[in-house]
């Protein structure tokens, strides 16, 4: 008898499942996401049973050597793809759903690496004006939308400059604020840095950390550099299209076998803590991210 | 070497032209262009060459900029005007020697004609001068609209103008690049006969190519994410207003084509 109520109750999550209530709680939700970008069987999986979810206001940031699905992972986040298994949802919408198309893509804004070929319009202006453009904006909205996107990103007085004459910082940021004036809640960023130099990149960090703390933006930002993800809230590792780790920059990075097994580095400082460690045999706490953490531990124990 | 390539031929300015509609100028120019081909005295032409002069002192337009515009077109006048003048038969010769014969038809003809199209190419000019191609692609879109509800695909060839013109700078600047990449490789692109230089240009272009396409791809992504679906249902940030400028510059325009209309027609 009683056996058989718990099978009905098993029975009962399953059809449905705890996670898509869940779903309604954070603000981007995978189920079991699985995504092939061949429809034939045996073709391989790029993303395999993905489970992951990002609180409201929460800046991610996501690792993975090269074709370990990161992009194809944020692909899924603004419907681009769709997929193949499992689900994904977005401020509790089902992607799989044609119906949110539109409300999900202006909801999650998408910054991409190369800032050239994201940029459309030959006046700054103009191009930060082409997304509440296409959503149909009144143009006196518009025209406070870009202001408002333009001051956020410091790029307001260069509205009228045409983009090729710009940074790449600078462009990136423009992109930055092509998105803001879609009056996202989240944006994800697919290696904005790459092709910067350290001003660029110092610039693009600064002003998605500004955007996080100040407005309550979510971020998620995908990167190959490691600092970049050491000054997340949380740290996501990907290999082969499965998360392997997710914590925060410490949880982590203090696993330097597991990271270095997906192919990554560790930050510097952590690297030299774990040879402190296991090669020297001190005893070190193993989650020392910044030079000043390292320096204290090391004080610590001489003193 | 490419940098030399300005995009139509836009000059910067504040003058009231370039603060002009662009569709009411491209409407002028249009008008004015076709009056020229309607007068056929040559007196009659001294007022649009007249009114062509002010336009460009208003709109702060150096003359050698005019020049360099109608240096294309020399062989073209020189040859029309030869033309008109050595081998048109007319009523009177005027002057005579060996096969040649100037006659007053021929003469005149041959003002009419240099004069049209010097007015024809500074007038023509003068608009890009004045306006921005974006504002250029802005106006032929908006000009064109009712011919959207025909089916004729207007947005979409606006938008591949603009997109062009956003796209050449980056495509001139990348075609440097890869000269550089392939001359640093022994490419000799600047010597040899026509044949060898022209395949010489087969290393660039197609990385060109291969780069515009992978371009192409990552920008329809990118438009897709800012939630592009087409011109239907999109608003416009700017709004083209029309202002007393545009109300006098028309009233003067129109009247002066008028005109010289009426007289063509009239002579
Ligand atoms: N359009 C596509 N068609 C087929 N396979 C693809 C396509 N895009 C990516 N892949 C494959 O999917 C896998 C994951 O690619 P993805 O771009 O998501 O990796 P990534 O983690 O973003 O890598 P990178 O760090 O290089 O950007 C790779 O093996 C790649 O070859
Ligand atoms: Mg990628």
């Amino acid at each position: 008898m009683h056996e058989s109520i718990l099978c009905v109750i098993l029975y009962i999550s399953m059809a449905c499942p705890g996670e898509r209530i869940l779903a309604l709680t954070e603000y981007i939700h995978a189920v079991n996401l699985s995504f092939s970008y061949q429809n034939e069987p045996e073709a391989p999986q790029v993303l395999k049973d993905v489970s992951l979810s990002v609180e409201k206001g929460s800046f991610v940031a996501v690792l993975g050597h090269n074709g370990s699905g990161k992009s194809t992972l944020a692909k899924h986040m603004n419907v681009i793809l769709l997929p193949s298994g499992g689900s994904l949802f977005v401020n509790g919408m089902d992607t799989s759903l044609e119906e949110h198309l539109w409300e999900i893509r202006q909801q999650v804004g998408m910054v991409f690496q190369n800032p050239d070929n994201q940029l459309v319009a030959t006046v700054v202006e103009e191009d930060v004006a082409f997304a509440p453009e296409n959503m149909g904006v009144p143009p006196e909205e518009i025209r406070r939308r870009v202001e408002e996107a333009l001051r956020t990103v410091g790029m307001w007085d260069f509205r009228d400059h045409a983009p090729h004459r710009l940074s790449g910082g600078q462009k990136q940021r423009i992109a930055i604020a092509g998105v803001l004036a879609m009056h996202p809640d989240c944006i994800v960023l697919d290696e904005p840095t790459a092709m910067l130099d350290p001003r660029g990149r110092r610039e693009v960090l600064e002003t998605i950390h500004r955007l996080n703390r100040e407005s309550g933006m979510t971020v998620i930002l995908i990167t190959h550099y490691m600092d970049e993800a050491a000054q997340a809230d949380r740290v996501v590792v990907m290999d082969s299209g499965t998360v392997i780790a997710d914590g925060t920059p410490k949880e982590v990075f203090s696993q330097v076998e597991l990271i270095r097994s997906a192919g990554l580095d560790v930050p510097q400082t952590t690297d030299l803590v774990h040879w402190l460690r296991t090669e020297k045999g001190l005893d070190l706490p193993a989650d020392c991210l910044t030079v000043e953490e390292a320096a204290d531990a090391v004080a610590k124990l001489f003193s | 070497m490419l940098n030399d390539i300005t995009l139509g031929q836009y000059f910067p300015g504040n003058s009231p032209l370039h603060k002009m509609d662009p569709r009411i100028k491209i409407l002028l120019t249009v008008l004015f262009v076709v009056s020229l081909f309607l007068v056929s005295d040559p007196l009659f032409l001294i007022a649009p060459v007249i009114f062509i002069g002010i336009l460009y002192l208003i709109a702060r337009i150096p003359v050698r900029f005019l020049l360099k515009s109608l240096k294309p077109l020399i062989p073209i006048l020189i040859f029309t005007t030869v033309l008109n003048l050595f081998f048109l038969p007319g009523d009177v010769t005027l002057f005579s020697f060996w096969v040649i014969q100037i006659s007053d038809k021929g003469l005149l003809n041959a003002i009419l004609v240099l004069i049209r199209i010097v007015c024809l190419i500074a007038g023509s000019s003068l608009l890009t001068y004045t306006t921005s191609p974006i504002a250029l692609t802005d106006g032929i879109e908006r000009l064109l609209s009712p011919l959207g509800k025909l089916k004729f695909p207007v947005h979409d060839l606006a938008m591949m103008m603009s997109i062009a013109l956003r796209f050449i700078p980056t495509l001139i600047e990348e075609t440097e690049k890869i000269m550089s990449a392939q001359k640093a490789r022994g490419a000799d692109m600047e010597t040899g006969s026509l044949v060898q230089r022209a395949k010489a240009l087969v290393p660039i272009l197609i990385p060109l190519l291969v780069s515009a396409f992978r371009r192409a791809e990552e920008l329809a992504l990118a438009m897709e994410c800012r939630c592009y679906r087409g011109g239907e249902g999109r608003t416009r940030m700017k709004q083209l207003k029309l202002h007393l400028r545009d109300l006098w510059g028309s009233l003067i325009t129109v009247i002066l084509c008028g005109g010289m209309i009426a007289l063509g027609f009239l002579l």
